[in-house]
């Protein structure tokens, strides 16, 4: 983002500025090139289309978790939340037979509301959002569970494979709507004035009251996004898996978490871009794929997971740290 | 004071990436003396601070303690030395006892566990030395600021402290809080302790050291003892100029009443009455805990008004949210910048155009031109010191950041400004632009309100002042009745 950028006046300050900021682009193109080498049907056009459909689900949650998460919060309800909306898609569709056209926007509203949920919890019982959430987690997927009665809901309507299945042109749906998401929510972080808000939010709360922002709206809105964008998710899943399952979704939040940290943005709010997201995004993503093409066993997959998000976030935090350390060195001088 | 030196700064040299933060400075202290530190902020005390507490590396110099010298200085050699710092944000645990903050980091006895009676029974002697009445057993984060001051002195006494630094000890503390510190740092003295005080505050300097050693720019300029020199001739070292503190002169206002607050009630004030003209500065005076950021922030809708009116331009007004006030033309500068007034992640021009930024769009989408323009003509108009209108704030001086702080007001077009602390904690040179600033906006037809902890401030800048005490309208003192017994005796209740 421009309006972050650092000034920098020596050179190698610019050098660790930009180690800082593209860091996780560094990883990424590591990876690619060592699993090029690794594996010869890694860099194909059909596993690189893919690899990229599979990352989609998790990639547009993702934005929402970063509005989120910018402004401070956290949602640890996502999976939940898509558990929730898959099943009661699939009960409006398969058992009360309700067209499409009307069954996506109650499934897009309901996501809302439960996002809704989500932030007047946190506004009205002052608790903080990760209690909520892991609060809100365990109702929505209890409710879930309750009124899916452990079926296997089926018997969608056929051009419902549309979302999940599709194709735009040469490109899956899903592709296509992630990249939509992120372009929107690109746009809105970077130029509108609800982006300003936002990370203001995250940045400094009580400074963003003072100057006139409400905000407690200001959260339930972000977590309102947040529940929008996961209903979004929960149809294209839904469309994909084309069956009604309680397991669609579920941990889909801790996917979205890591992505986010690794592509920086902060724990604490007020920090993160799209492109970052993006990236740490594709960097679990290409972990995931080339790992399975070397049928590496699941459970080492975990692990490499695990060492590369605490050595990116580590790595992130110490070079923040030295960072700070200088400056206030420097103004203290 | 006797002439044994205790502790020996020579050619101490610290470099930043880009400034040098300290430039070859030879300095002594001798045993049992108050020794104050004045400069402009990034004059080198704190750096110098450090140095002594071990707490950086320096890139050249000595530094000898009772005649032994230290080329490596570490912060557990320098604590094992006697030498104990201050810092201004205090370095104690809140959700901890005053007795088990005093004794952090050290065990009274050799069990594993801990033994808090006689943690107890000594930090009550430490405190009886001082003769003040703190219980032992109370949590930290529940005192007022200047007891947890005492705490940190009463932690650095219990270590046997031989040198103790204070970084801008008073900053928390009301007059009689200051004068309290005093007696104990002369207590200190007598038992042959050496105090280095920094503080920005003259008058505290002329009142409590032996010797005063000024610093600019990272050099030594100059020790002199402190019955020797003058107000004036250190202000003179400080800024490197004879640089005369004066006030901008006044001009008779005579404008119509820009605000009005009628028995008003809530956040801990009571039935409070005044108003202000357009042009006008109006001084609000009290002892800390008067209730003098409460009204603020009553004014301003950050805390809900329990009872009573607020008049803007003759017409009553319903302030209920910073918003609320923002949109009647009230603008507040917060005595907190840091905390509540900025976003210093950010950068100055995003920092100038935030309380407008909803203003300057259309369709939900930001004017960059126009918002850089607006922050680009503020940043000119008041002189913000920035290599650009990208710098991050953290990285200004704490003058430049007050000047972001009033260049937000002032892009919001305020008509009613509040100056909360308008010049805590910055240096002489940025305080005289801050005044001249608030004096123009006054000359243009703007309504200030400004809460002072600085008398002589407070006298040199006001129109009229009034004075609150506990939470209540103690007085109102025009120009011609202006003074400092006056005022303090309204602020004490007394009167």
């Amino acid at each position: 983002m421009k309006n972050q950028d650092t000034f920098k006046g020596n050179l190698g300050g610019r050098i660790s500025y930009a180690m800082r900021a593209y860091a996780p682009l560094m990883i990424l193109i590591g990876l690619v090139i060592l699993f090029t080498f690794i594996s010869p049907n890694f860099m194909t056009s059909y596993n690189i289309r893919i690899l990229i459909r599979q990352v989609s689900f998790t990639a547009i949650s993702a934005v929402g978790l970063m509005f989120v998460m910018i402004g401070g919060g956290i949602d640890l309800s996502i999976g939940s939340q898509i558990i929730l909306t898959n099943i009661v898609l699939s009960i409006m569709m398969v058992d009360f037979q309700i067209p499409l056209i009307i069954g996506i926007p109650l499934t897009l509203v309901l996501g809302t509301i439960l996002g809704i949920i989500n932030g007047m919890l946190s506004i009205k019982l002052k608790i903080h959002p990760l209690i909520v959430t892991l609060g809100t987690a365990a109702i929505y997927k209890g409710l879930g569970f309750i009124i899916a009665s452990s079926r296997n809901i089926m018997g969608f309507p056929d051009f419902f494979r549309f979302f999940g299945q599709g194709y735009i042109g040469p490109i899956p749906v899903p592709i296509v709507v992630m990249i939509i998401v992120a372009l929107i929510g690109n746009f809105v972080l970077v130029r509108t004035y609800f982006g300003r808000y936002t990370f203001a939010l995250g940045g400094n709360e009580e400074a963003a009251r003072l100057a006139g922002v409400n905000t407690n709206r200001m959260k339930v809105t972000l977590f309102a996004i947040c529940g929008f964008i996961s209903a979004i998710t929960s149809i294209l899943l839904l469309s994909r898996v084309f069956a009604g399952q309680t397991s669609t979704g579920a941990g889909i939040e801790f996917d979205c978490l890591t992505a986010a940290l690794l592509g920086g943005v902060s724990f604490k709010g007020g920090e993160g871009t799209i492109f970052g997201l993006i990236t740490g995004v594709l960097i679990i993503g290409v972990l995931n794929n080339a790992m399975q093409l070397a049928s590496f066993p699941d459970f080492s997959q975990n692990v490499v997971k695990g060492v590369v998000l605490l050595a990116a976030v580590g790595f992130d935090t110490y070079q923040k740290n030295r960072k700070a350390k200088e400056t206030v060195a420097r103004v203290a001088a | 004071m006797n002439s044994n030196v205790v502790l020996s700064l020579k050619d101490i040299t610290k470099k930043y990436p880009g400034v040098l933060a300290l430039d070859r400075v030879s300095l002594d202290f001798m045993e049992g003396e108050v020794h104050a530190l004045l400069g402009e902020n990034g004059a080198g005390k704190s750096t110098l601070i450090k140095a002594v507490a071990g707490a950086i590396d320096l890139d050249g110099g000595l530094i000898t303690v009772n005649g032994v010298e230290h080329p490596k200085m570490t912060p557990h050699i320098s604590r094992g030395l006697g030498i104990e710092v201050i810092y201004q944000e205090f370095n104690l645990v809140p959700t901890m006892s005053v007795a088990e903050n005093i004794f952090l980091g050290d065990r009274t006895n050799k069990s594993i566990l801990v033994d808090f009676k006689t943690m107890k029974t000594k930090t009550r002697e430490i405190f009886s030395l001082f003769n003040v009445d703190i219980n032992p057993d109370a949590m930290v984060q529940d005192l007022p600021p200047a007891k947890q001051q005492i705490v940190e002195i009463a932690k650095a006494v219990s270590k046997n402290v031989k040198i103790l630094i204070m970084d801008e000890p008073s900053a928390p503390l009301s007059v009689a809080e200051v004068e309290h510190m005093f007696d104990i740092i002369r207590h200190l003295k007598q038992s042959g302790v050496s105090v280095i005080y920094i503080s920005h505050r003259l008058e505290e300097v002329f009142r409590i050291s032996d010797r005063v050693t000024v610093m600019r720019d990272g050099q030594y300029v100059a020790t002199k003892l402190t019955k020797e020199t003058n107000r004036k001739e250190l202000i003179g070292l400080m800024v490197g100029r004879e640089l005369k503190e004066s006030y901008p002169a006044r001009s008779n206002p005579r404008g119509e009443i820009a605000l009005e607050v009628k028995n008003l009630s809530g956040n801990g004030d009571k039935d409070i009455s005044f108003s202000v003209r357009k042009g006008e500065i109006l001084g609000i005076s009290g002892l800390v805990g008067a209730g003098r950021t409460e009204l603020a922030m009553l004014l301003f809708g950050a805390d809900p008004i329990e009872s009573g009116e607020i008049w803007v331009e003759g017409k009553p007004v319903q302030i209920q949210s910073p918003q609320d006030a923002i949109q009647n033309g009230i603008g507040l500068l917060t005595e907190d910048r840091k905390g509540k007034g900025l976003f210093l992640e950010m950068g100055v021009g995003w920092n100038i155009s935030f309380p407008i930024i909803r203003r300057l769009s259309k369709y939900g989408i930001v004017n960059t031109k126009t918002e850089n323009e607006i922050a680009e003509k503020y940043k000119q108009r008041i002189n913000i010191k920035t290599p650009s209108l990208m710098q991050r704030v953290i990285n200004l001086s704490g003058g430049n950041q007050q000047k972001v702080v009033l260049a937000k007001s002032l892009a919001a077009e305020s008509d009613i400004l509040i100056f909360d602390e308008p010049t805590r904690g910055i240096d002489v040179g940025a305080k005289q632009e801050i005044y001249h600033l608030m004096r123009e906006l006054a000359n243009n037809g703007i309504a200030i309100l400004m809460i002072s902890s600085e008398m002589e401030e407070l006298l040199g800048m006001s129109d009229r002042i009034i004075v609150l005490c506990e939470g209540k309208l103690a007085g109102e003192v025009k120009r011609e009745q202006f003074s400092q017994d006056y005022i303090l005796d309204l602020a004490s209740g007394t009167h």
